[in-house]
């Protein structure tokens, strides 16, 4: 009976996930629409020597991993800040209206966030540009900017995923046995003595194995915030293309199958290794933390 | 730490009225400074994330002419309602959207829902002998994947589900880390309530319906908040199996077409010093934006309670 109440999401992930699976073989061939996946053509290695010769493949990797560590360092350290912050706070209505507001962007899709980024930024009607032109200054170009995006890309991300992100370590805070605190105060611990003694440490292990987690998934973008801050401007590629945004384009725009495939099965592959080396590092740090 | 220090200000506050409260700490310097730039900084973070919906909200009630002379500001700039006047002067297409996606949200949260509590239910019994396989499954899913082509070509080609609506509503259905977190969710059950079900000759699906499912409100209401969130903003999986093939698009793929067709002029004179005074209506941009997104933020209010419980329980490693 058990058995029978786990068939629907048995034959969901074998419809979605393991029956395309198979198809990574396009990475190999040399596709085409008529003759389908395993009867095209048979090329090797030739795509991922394409994608190496022409440099993409780095560019891709690079940008990927390292708007991955951004938002892993700051985010984590952005979100100790509020929640230690927050626990800081008195007033039980205060707590509850400003988390509600840090809230709010994890809410919206990201179409909507390359509206607000877009009304923000733009030449012509920009907030940023309106307040540069009222203050005497000159406007900047921003969409044709490269420069100005990891930046913008890192604010966003950050803006949209603090507010969520610093409630597990708010409720880790609130997981600390009461006691210290009081034994802190008695021993005549400063504020600033308590959260540097007693807070901080207790997040410690909540904290590394956030990032250990995160560590696992850093060959996948963020595709969404990507796609509708940037898009298709070909001008910010150098900057802003990541792995899932050019497969996106490849797929979509180009029909490109072969390539985008050969980039994906390198992309899961990647993560993959990444995965077992964070989850070996979680086991020898501490067994109970590792997921498998 | 100093321990000598215990003449510090004197506590008047509980002093004669009974057993102290826990939570009352001495404030000395320390404390306020502390608490003060905790309440600044919190209060700046608070408003930083409100800021751009202030501005959308303002510019989506300003006039279209004041928007091009000035450009987006904090108060709507000679107030109009001409935008939404817009909209819903030829509510055919915006109806049309809001539909679809209230469909989809509605059946995909409740089956989505239903499954996910149901696997998380079985995975989580200890006396279920293929549990660890089951996990290690649909966990795997995580790990690996064939990647956006194979998968587009077997759900668009061989399940010939290009253009139909099921392409979207049923790859949102459930992802592994919500069942994660259902099974997560389902060890505050405590194990006597199954055993007693089971005394009394009920079978695993009436224990679980009837005992498990009332306990577990706030699991129910966050994940069921993940799953109507991962609905409502769809857009991404409409984009690649939708397309123009559908009358109806859902919401965020409209309002995703209405702002692309500006980015891509946008796009074309982003190196020019051309000014881009040919783009679609700006207000009518925002307009569109806040009619899509107001229902699911509108939710947020009843669900909040249970969400943030609800995270906390299910953050918790298991």
């Amino acid at each position: 009976m058990l058995l029978l109440m786990c068939v629907p999401a048995i034959i969901f992930f074998v419809v979605f996930n393991y029956m395309p699976l198979p198809g990574a073989w396009i990475a190999f061939t040399n596709f085409n629409y008529r003759d389908g996946i395993f009867g095209s053509p048979f090329v090797g290695f030739k795509n991922f020597e394409f994608l190496i010769k022409s440099g993409q493949l780095w560019m891709l990797t690079r940008n990927t991993i390292l708007y991955n560590l951004a938002f892993i360092v700051l985010g984590n350290l952005l979100q100790i800040a509020i929640a230690v912050m927050l626990n800081e706070v008195r007033l039980a209505w205060f707590k509850k209206v400003s988390q509600a507001a840090m809230f709010l962007p994890f809410f919206i899709s990201s179409v909507l966030v390359g509206v607000i980024a877009f009304n923000l930024l733009n030449y012509d009607t920009g907030a940023l540009n309106a307040l540069i032109r009222q203050t005497g200054g000159d406007p900047i170009k921003i969409y044709s900017t490269a420069g100005a995006w990891p930046l913008i890309i890192i604010l966003v991300h950050l803006w949209q995923s603090t507010g969520y992100g610093s409630i597990v370590y708010f409720a880790a805070i609130m997981g600390i046995d009461r006691s210290l605190y009081e034994a802190a105060t008695v021993d005549g611990a400063s504020a600033w003595q308590r959260i540097r003694y007693v807070t901080l440490p207790s997040l410690k292990p909540t904290f590394i194995i956030l990032v250990l987690f995160s560590l696992g998934g850093i060959m996948h973008g963020n595709f969404g915030l990507f796609w509708n801050l940037v898009g298709n401007n070909a001008a910010l590629f150098q900057t802003t293309d990541i792995i899932e945004t050019s497969v996106y384009r490849m797929v979509l725009a180009q029909n490109n199958f072969t390539t985008s495939t050969a980039v994906g099965l390198y992309q899961s592959l990647f993560g993959f290794a990444l995965v077992m080396t964070a989850n070996w590092i979680v086991r020898r740090i501490n067994k109970d933390y590792a997921l498998f | 730490m100093p321990s000598s220090e215990l003449a510090g200000p004197i506590e008047t506050e509980g002093v004669g009225l009974g057993p102290a409260k826990p939570r009352a700490i001495k404030l000395d310097g320390s404390d306020m400074v502390i608490r003060s730039i905790s309440y600044l900084t919190i209060t700046l973070f608070a408003l930083f994330c409100l800021l751009p919906f202030v501005l959308m909200l303002s510019a989506s009630l300003s006039s279209e002419a004041a928007i091009m002379k000035s450009g987006f500001g904090i108060l709507p700039k000679d107030f109009s309602l001409a935008a939404y006047e817009w909209i819903f002067k030829a509510p055919r297409q915006i109806i049309g959207s809001y539909v679809v996606t209230i469909v989809m949200t509605v059946f995909g949260t409740a089956i989505g829902l239903f499954i996910i509590s149901m696997t998380g239910y079985a995975l989580h019994r200890k006396d279920f002998p293929f549990r660890n396989h089951i996990s290690f499954f649909i966990y795997f899913t995580t790990l690996f994947s064939a990647g956006l082509a194979p998968t587009f070509l077997w759900v668009a080609r061989d399940l010939g589900l290009r253009g139909n609506y099921l392409a979207v509503f049923l790859q949102l259905l459930m992802t592994p880390w919500l069942i994660i977190l259902m099974k997560n969710f389902m060890r505050t059950v405590p194990y006597e309530i199954i055993e007693s079900g089971k005394v009394d000759g009920a079978g695993d699906f009436r224990i679980f319906a009837q005992l498990c499912l009332p306990m577990m409100k706030p699991a129910l209401a966050t994940i069921g908040l993940f799953l109507a969130l991962g609905y409502w903003n769809e857009w991404y999986l409409s984009s690649l199996y939708l397309g123009s093939t559908v009358e109806f698009k859902p919401l965020q793929y409209h309002l995703y077409n209405i702002i692309n067709t500006a980015n891509a002029l946008r796009n074309s004179v982003a190196g020019s010093n051309v000014s881009v005074t040919a783009l679609p209506s700006n207000t009518l941009k925002m307009a569109s934006a806040i009619v899509a997104t107001g229902p699911i933020l509108l939710l947020y209010p009843f669900v909040q309670k249970y969400f943030v419980s609800g995270i906390t329980i299910g953050a918790v490693k298991g």
